[in-house]
């Protein structure tokens, strides 16, 4: 049985006009399927360049990285992606900037199936009642939960949020962190989030990897152990707290600020 | 009050307080019609030369269009270029400038003797010359600027690239594209009066503008004027409509 993601030994590098720049070196990760990963790094250490690569955007220079035990070598329609900014389209409505990806992947769905599909995902966020509005007329969260529905829409096997809640006030991203529970219930996939915020990370994932600071090396990978449905109270056990110290040391030692074990002080 | 009728109302009345206006000027200041026409003097120039107005108004407005939907498709298509890639954008830009740069009154001259004879097709190159700039360069912007997470999330999908072109590039830059129309009509218009009054035996208003001068007919004149305005609005509005249908959603609603 493969992982549903796999990378191997990746190094890439971006070419620039003052010579390459080494962004990923020695990067490995290994998620099963349904699994949830949520990937912390230093600022600029190359956490967006893994996602373009997991999504077939770009190729590594060396490496592998495999969905299904299959390189990547292109896009595939099975993948999900949603970023800081929700990207939605001005001139469409909420329900069709949903179905937009529907209409690019080949499927059998007839036009009602399709808006069924996106009504039963806003209905998922919260977000029923919306769907003929213009994205100009709903609040920063709320575009972003439809920016996740239009994520989903087309049921990806993998699930990819590049810092989806970086830009969203504490409240809005704790009810965003709930609705992700929820939206992980009810529909399959395997996921991976960029995130800076290392609650976020241990709320949502059940796998933390600790990327170097650039170029990046998986650094450190801390297992979240599954206690059963997750509140926001569990934020505040002595589990969590020790996590968050773990993960706040091993950052640190990312950036360079903490020496790494058995370096000489 | 209704508000469509406001709608009409409020430029008609600003319309005729600019009429009444000049007319008082041209009556207090004493000035004979050969050195200023007051709107009074014009109305007798219409009836005078009706059927010259309705054809030499046709003359430049057919002109103006095609010369516009020139600059059109070409302004449009040296954008897409210019907005798709980096290295023609570097390569075309500064020719396009230097291009537009170029006094067109300079040009007409020029493309008058080029083409002796060819009236139609020499109004309507200018016309498209004058206009197609400010077309290129907003398509290629509005296709430059476009944020690369809406590139990312199509072509992760396996979009190709006419989908991202049709789906997302073209619909992002038609408010930007229309901002740029509404300028090019005044300039087309421009164009196609430039030719028209520099060609000798021309036609449409810019020919009847030529013969109000050379007849000292001052009344004339004004009413060219005023005839080249309303085409002028007429046009604008045509643009407005448009933008209205086609890049509506980018109107915020009026608080
Ligand atoms: N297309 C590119 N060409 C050249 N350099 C790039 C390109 N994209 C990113 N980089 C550089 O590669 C490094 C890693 O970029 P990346 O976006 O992957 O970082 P990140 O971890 O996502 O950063 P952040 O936390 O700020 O989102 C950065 O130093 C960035 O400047
Ligand atoms: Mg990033």
């Amino acid at each position: 049985m493969f992982p549903m993601i796999r990378i191997e030994g990746v190094r890439h590098a971006y070419k620039t006009p003052s010579g390459p720049l080494p962004v990923l070196d020695g990067l490995e990760m290994s998620l099963d399927e349904g699994g949830f990963s949520a990937v912390v790094g230093p600022s600029g250490c190359g956490k967006s360049t893994l996602t373009r690569l997991i999504s077939g955007l770009m190729k590594p220079d060396e490496g592998k990285v495999m969905l299904h035990g299959e390189v990547v070598t292109g896009p595939r329609a099975t993948v999900g992606m949603a970023f800081q900014n929700p990207v939605l389209l001005e001139w469409r409505s909420i329900l069709q900037n949903v179905i937009l990806p529907l209409e690019i992947v080949p499927n059998t769905l007839s036009k009602a199936e399709c808006e069924d599909r996106a009504r039963y995902l806003l209905h998922l966020v919260g977000l029923e009642g919306f769907e003929d509005k213009r994205p100009s007329e709903l609040s920063g969260g709320m575009r972003q939960r439809a920016s996740l529905c239009r994520a989903l829409v087309h049921k990806p096997e993998v699930l990819i949020l590049d810092e989806p809640f970086g830009a969203l006030d504490a409240f809005t991203r704790e009810d965003l962190w709930q609705t992700m529970h929820k939206v992980k219930e009810n529909e399959p996939f395997t996921g991976v989030l960029i995130t800076h915020d290392l609650r976020e990370a241990i709320f949502l994932a059940d796998q933390v990897v600790v990327l170097s600071g650039r170029p990046a090396r998986t650094q450190y990978l801390l297992d979240v152990p599954d206690t059963g449905p997750r509140d926001l109270e569990h934020l505040y056990t002595p589990e969590a707290a020790e996590m968050l110290a773990i993960l706040r040391h091993q950052i640190e030692i990312a950036q360079g600020r903490a020496p790494a074990e058995g370096e000489a002080a | 009050m209704n508000q469509n009728l406001g709608k009409v109302m409020v430029p008609t009345a600003a319309m005729i307080i600019f009429l009444l206006i000049w007319e008082a000027v041209v009556w207090a200041a004493g000035w004979p019609k050969y050195k200023m026409a007051a709107p009074s003097d014009l109305l007798p120039a219409y009836i005078k030369h009706w059927d010259l107005f309705v054809t030499m108004s046709w003359q430049t407005l057919w002109r103006t269009v095609v010369g516009l939907l020139l600059a059109v498709v070409v302004g449009t298509g040296f954008g897409m270029i210019m907005g798709f890639s980096r290295v023609m954008r570097d390569a075309l830009y500064p020719l396009l400038v230097g291009f537009n740069a170029i006094p067109k009154a300079t040009v007409v001259p020029i493309v008058a003797l080029m083409f002796v004879g060819a009236h139609d097709f020499n109004t309507v190159l200018i016309a498209f010359m004058i206009s197609f700039f400010p077309i290129a360069v907003s398509v290629s912007i509005g296709l430059s600027t476009l944020e690369p997470e809406y590139r990312d999330i199509l072509r992760s999908l396996g979009a190709s690239q006419s989908t991202i072109f049709w789906k997302i590039a073209l619909p992002k830059t038609l408010p930007e594209f229309f901002g740029a129309m509404k300028v090019a009509v005044t300039l087309a218009f421009i164009g196609t009066n430039l030719m028209e009054i520099v060609s000798p035996h021309g036609r449409g208003l810019g020919a009847l503008f030529d013969s109000g001068k050379t007849n000292s007919d001052y009344p004339l004149m004004f009413a060219v004027l005023i005839a080249l305005a309303v085409l002028g609005i007429l046009l604008y509005y045509v643009v407005v409509a448009l933008e209205k249908i086609f890049a509506g959603w980018a109107e915020r609603p009026a608080q």
